[in-house]
Formats: C-alpha cells, structure tokens, sequence
C-alpha cells in the first residue's frame, strides 16, 4: 500500500508535481498514464525515494517514508533503460540486493536460483548483461528488484525501450507475474494501451497534476474531462461537444438531432473502418464502424449523409480503444 | 572515401615516419648509446651510490603521488560529476591547473611557500622540518604537477555511466560506500587504470618543478631526471644514458602492465 498526500516536487523555476495525493491499494497492479513530461516518473522516482519532494508526504504500508533513504524503504526498482550491472553475470546481478544484506551464501544461491526460473532465466545465469537480449535485461531487472522481496515493485517504463513484439510479451507476462507474486506494482507508461492493458487501477497524469485515478473501464466511460477523454481513447468533435468517434451513428436521412454531412473519404482499416466527413458548418469529424456497418450503409466520397451522437454501442469501447490512440 | 593505393601507401610512410623521426628514433638512440660502451659500463653506471640513490628517490616519489592523486582523482571526479555541492566548476579549473602553468613556476611557487623564508617555510623549519631541497619538497612538487591525469580520465567514464546503476543499488539496499566499492569503481576501473599510469609516467619523468626544490645534492636529493642533467652536465654520458635507459625501461614497463591489465573489448 502507498498512500502520496499533496507531494510537490519543483526543480528550479519548473513544477514537477503539483500537490499530487494517490493511494495504491496493497497488492494492486496500478499504472501511472500520461504524456512525456507529464511527471510520471518524477512521481514513481518520489515513491522510491530517488527523488525528495518538496512538500507533502509519502507513506509506505502506513510508515511515513518520505525522510527514509531508497535503501531503506523496501522498495524494487525497475529502470527503462535496465542499469544492468555490466560488470556482473545475472546470477550476480539478481543476488546483489541478498549479498549488500549480508545474506547467507546458501540461501542467497536458493533465492536466486527461484527468481531466475520465475523470469525464466535459469539457463542464463552466468552470462554478462551485454550477451543478452533487451527483453532478457528486463527480466533480469525485474529478478533483481524482487530478490530482496520489496514491498513495493516500482517500474519506470520498463518496456519503452523494447520493440513491439517483445513489449507485448513481456506485458502479458507481467501481469502474470503480478498475479503470481501479488506485490503492490506501480509503472509508468505513457502507452495508453499498456496501461489500459495491465493495470488494474490506472492514474491519468498531466502537467504535474493527477487527473483522474480509476479502473480502465471507469477511464474509458467516464472520463473526468477533455484530457482524459482525449488521452485514453480516440475523439472527434460534433460540434460544440467532444465525443467517441463510434459513438456517432451515421443514417441516410435527417431526424431529431442529426446533422448533414458529406462524406469525404472511407478508409477500410482491419476490422474497422473510419470515415472522414465534413459537417454543415465546415468543421471536420470522423467516424469509426464496424465493417458490417459500413457494408449496410455504402458510403461514397461526395455523398451527404447525416449523423448523431449515439452511445448506444459505448459496450464496444475496449476494442476500439485499443486499436486506434490519440498521438501523445 | 575511396583512397588509392599509392595515395595510402604515402599516408602510411607520412605517419610511421612522422613517429620514428620524433619518438622512436630519440628513444632507440638513447639505448644505443647506452651501451655503446658494453654491458659492464652500464652495469657500473646504474649500480653506483648516487644513481641507486636516484632510482629509489624516483620511486618513492611514484610511490607517494600516485595512490594520493589516485584517491584525490576519484574523489573529485565523484564531486565534479555527481556532486550537489556550489564551487563545482572552480574546483573543475583549478585542477588543470598544473597543465596550465609551467613546472619551473610550481617549483619557485613552492619554494616562495615553503623556503627559507616562505609563509609556511619558517615555522616548520623551526619544528625541524625542512620541505625545500629535501624530499618533502620533491614530493610537493610531484603531486602537484601530476595531479590532474586521473581526474580527467575519469571525469569522461563517469559522465558516460550515467547515475542508473548506482540508483539502481541504492534501491536494493546498497550503502553509499557499498555502491562505490561495488558498482561505482568497477565501471570507471579503465578510466582509472589508464590515470594511474598517467600519473606515473609523469612522476617519474618530472624534471622542472623537482629540480628547482631539489637540493641537487648527489646521492641525496637527486630524481632520476635530476640525476641524468647531472652527469650529463659532468661529461658523464655513459651514466647519463644509462639512467636515461633505465627511466624509460620503467615507463615502458608502466605501459606494457596496464595493456596486460586491460581486457581485450577495451583494447583499441
């Protein structure tokens, strides 16, 4: 459990974190969201104790942490970009946090032994950090920032550094992970479908500020504003509201509520297809289908249609969340 | 680029001979004249009094600058790159500053501090110490003119390390002294290595700064460099090129053990 209450953090004449309070349920995989900047990792760096706050206080299972050193608060830490120990083998690296504890040689061989076989390393133990894989060097961190059994695993973008295919991987086994250790987790990310993905809880941060902390699904239907509408999920604007764009129905002719519109491009993306038109008073808006929707309707380039808010289909939302995302 | 034969084939003579001229040559013919008069003149020549004298003065001082500008090295290069601390940058130019100023001027700043009438001179020379044309003094001179080799090799690996692993012990539970001991110097270990020998190169061959506080008294307050002006200026070639040779038998040795210490990826 880590409760943050009104945590500011300032370097010179900029503000990192504005009075930022969160509470991490223990045993909850929670995700920080946000765009670069957003002082995500300045907040996982406060918990951890890398960073001192200016103000505010940062307890951990209750005790106030906010004057313990890092070394002190039990905390695991994993980096982005891995800090692997270069000049150890794995199984030294991993048994670092036993070995600075002074931990008997026996046991530290058994513990290590685990956590390598948990991050299905086990075979590479005596290798050097440089002869392996970047996802191999993640897993390696994560063994390592569990050796010691933290009481809190922070992760800072541990997968920014990876290519898609093993990014993806390695969430899948995370969240395993997660539900096999079941150790209080924060990460970072400013992948929206990451967070939306594995966290349980999610913190939607920006410009210092916690905007909006709830469950993916809570995220996604009731966004507390603009920002965490537009960052969570694709909008468009009909008018003067900003909406889903497959919250917007399309229909061959005018009724209560709908707007003219012409349809200026289809285009036929995987399982959905997204229509550009442009309403009656010149502003552009854009529509997402299912193909089966699109087949019924035929839309043509220079066709007038008109369209509606419906949110009727909002059930569809995690699909369509995850296929498409707002550039950050 | 594409270069034609002729045209690297010209490059490569320019260079090679470029450093047999002006480095290999002087060196060679100091050994070739070292023994111009047989093995047993330089036998006698290196096994005389004074010149052992010299060899252990020349030692000792590589014995005493070298661990002090190592430790001091490390420790300002850890303040200049991670320190939090105001001053950082008048510390960081005032260690070059032995680079800047000639060494006849470090040897007549000494001896203004510590001579006979120097600020600090008179008092310690009332407790019976004598630091100026004495060892002491050779010492200062030393440290001072070799100080800034380590430094500035570390100064480069420890901004290229980066803070990562030593954050990253600290949340598993390292000390400050244990993550130096265990993280910090193993990485920066080439950078230091290549410092220390440096730092030795130039204790050994220190020649202006030492010989203004050296007494100059044979077979006393005499370096090797010292020495070999010595018997130079005595008509004593056989023995000047003999301490010579041996001055140069040492740095090479200096440099042939950190190539042997250095594992084969930081070999370039």
């Amino acid at each position: 459990m880590i409760d943050l209450s009104d945590v500011t953090k300032r370097y010179d004449d900029f503000t990192a974190l504005h009075d930022v309070s969160l509470h991490v349920p223990a045993g909850s995989l929670t995700a920080l969201l946000g765009p670069s900047g957003s002082g995500k990792s300045t907040l996982l760096r406060v918990i951890a104790g890398l960073e001192a706050p200016d103000s505010g206080t940062v307890s951990i299972d209750g005790e106030d942490a906010t004057r313990v050193p890092a070394r002190r608060r039990g905390v695991g830490f994993v980096f982005q970009h891995y800090a692997a120990f270069k000049h150890m083998t794995v199984r030294a690296n991993v048994a670092f946090g036993l070995k600075v504890r002074r931990r008997a040689k026996a046991d530290v061989r058994a513990r290590v032994d685990e956590l390598l076989a948990l991050v299905h390393l086990d075979g590479l133990a005596d290798r050097y950090p440089s002869q392996l894989s970047g996802g191999q060097r993640q897993r390696m961190a994560l063994a390592r920032a569990l050796a010691p059994g933290p009481r809190v695993l922070l992760l800072d973008e541990p997968f920014g550094a990876l290519d898609a295919q093993v990014r993806e991987e390695l969430r899948v086994w995370l969240r395993r992970l997660h539900e096999e250790v079941h150790v209080t987790t924060v990460f970072v990310t400013h992948d929206q479908e990451e967070a939306m993905d594995v966290a349980e809880q999610v913190a939607v941060i920006s410009e210092g500020r916690i905007q909006q902390v709830g469950t993916p699904r809570d995220l996604y239907e009731h966004p507390a504003n603009d920002f965490v509408m537009g960052f969570i999920g694709p909008v468009t604007r009909l008018g003067d509201t900003v909406v889903r764009p497959h919250d917007v129905a399309i229909v061959d002719e005018p009724g209560p509520g709908t707007r003219e519109a012409l349809v200026e491009r289809v285009a036929h993306l995987s399982f959905e297809v997204r229509v550009e038109l442009t309403l009656d008073d010149g502003r552009d808006v854009w529509v997402q289908l299912t193909r089966a929707q699109a087949a019924e309707l035929e839309l043509e380039p220079g066709q007038i249609v008109w369209i509606r808010p419906s949110y009727s289909n909002a059930g569809a939302f995690q699909a369509a969340g995850s296929a498409l995302s707002v550039a950050t | 680029m594409r270069v034609s034969r002729g045209m690297r084939l010209s490059l490569r003579t320019i260079a090679l001979g470029y450093l047999l001229l002006l480095l290999a040559l002087p060196v060679g013919f100091v050994f070739y004249k070292t023994f111009d008069k047989g093995l047993g003149a330089v036998w006698d020549a290196l096994t005389s009094d004074n010149a052992i004298s010299a060899i252990k003065l020349t030692l000792l001082m590589v014995a005493v600058a070298v661990p002090l500008n190592t430790a001091f090295g490390v420790l300002a290069a850890l303040v200049i790159v991670r320190g939090r601390v105001r001053g950082k940058a008048l510390l960081n130019a005032l260690i070059d500053l032995p680079f800047a100023v000639s060494p006849v001027v470090v040897g007549l700043a000494l001896y203004l501090l510590y001579g006979r009438q120097g600020w600090f001179g008179s008092w310690l020379l009332d407790h019976g110490i004598q630091v100026i044309f004495s060892t002491p003094g050779m010492i200062l001179a030393t440290v001072f003119v070799s100080l800034p080799f380590v430094v500035r090799e570390v100064i480069p690996v420890l901004r290229e390390i980066g803070t990562g692993q030593e954050e990253a012990a600290a949340t598993l539970g390292a000390s400050a002294w244990q993550t130096f001991w265990r993280i910090t110097l193993p990485a920066i270990r080439w950078g230091v290595l290549y410092g220390v020998v440096l730092t030795t190169a130039r204790a050994l061959g220190e020649f202006g700064a030492v010989s203004v506080v050296s007494g100059k008294i044979l077979g006393s307050t005499d370096t090797l460099p010292v020495y070999v002006q010595n018997r130079f200026e005595a008509f004593d070639l056989t023995g000047a090129y003999a301490a010579s040779a041996m001055l140069a038998l040492i740095a090479l040795a200096t440099l042939l053990l950190m190539t042997k210490l250095q594992p084969k990826e930081a070999r370039t």
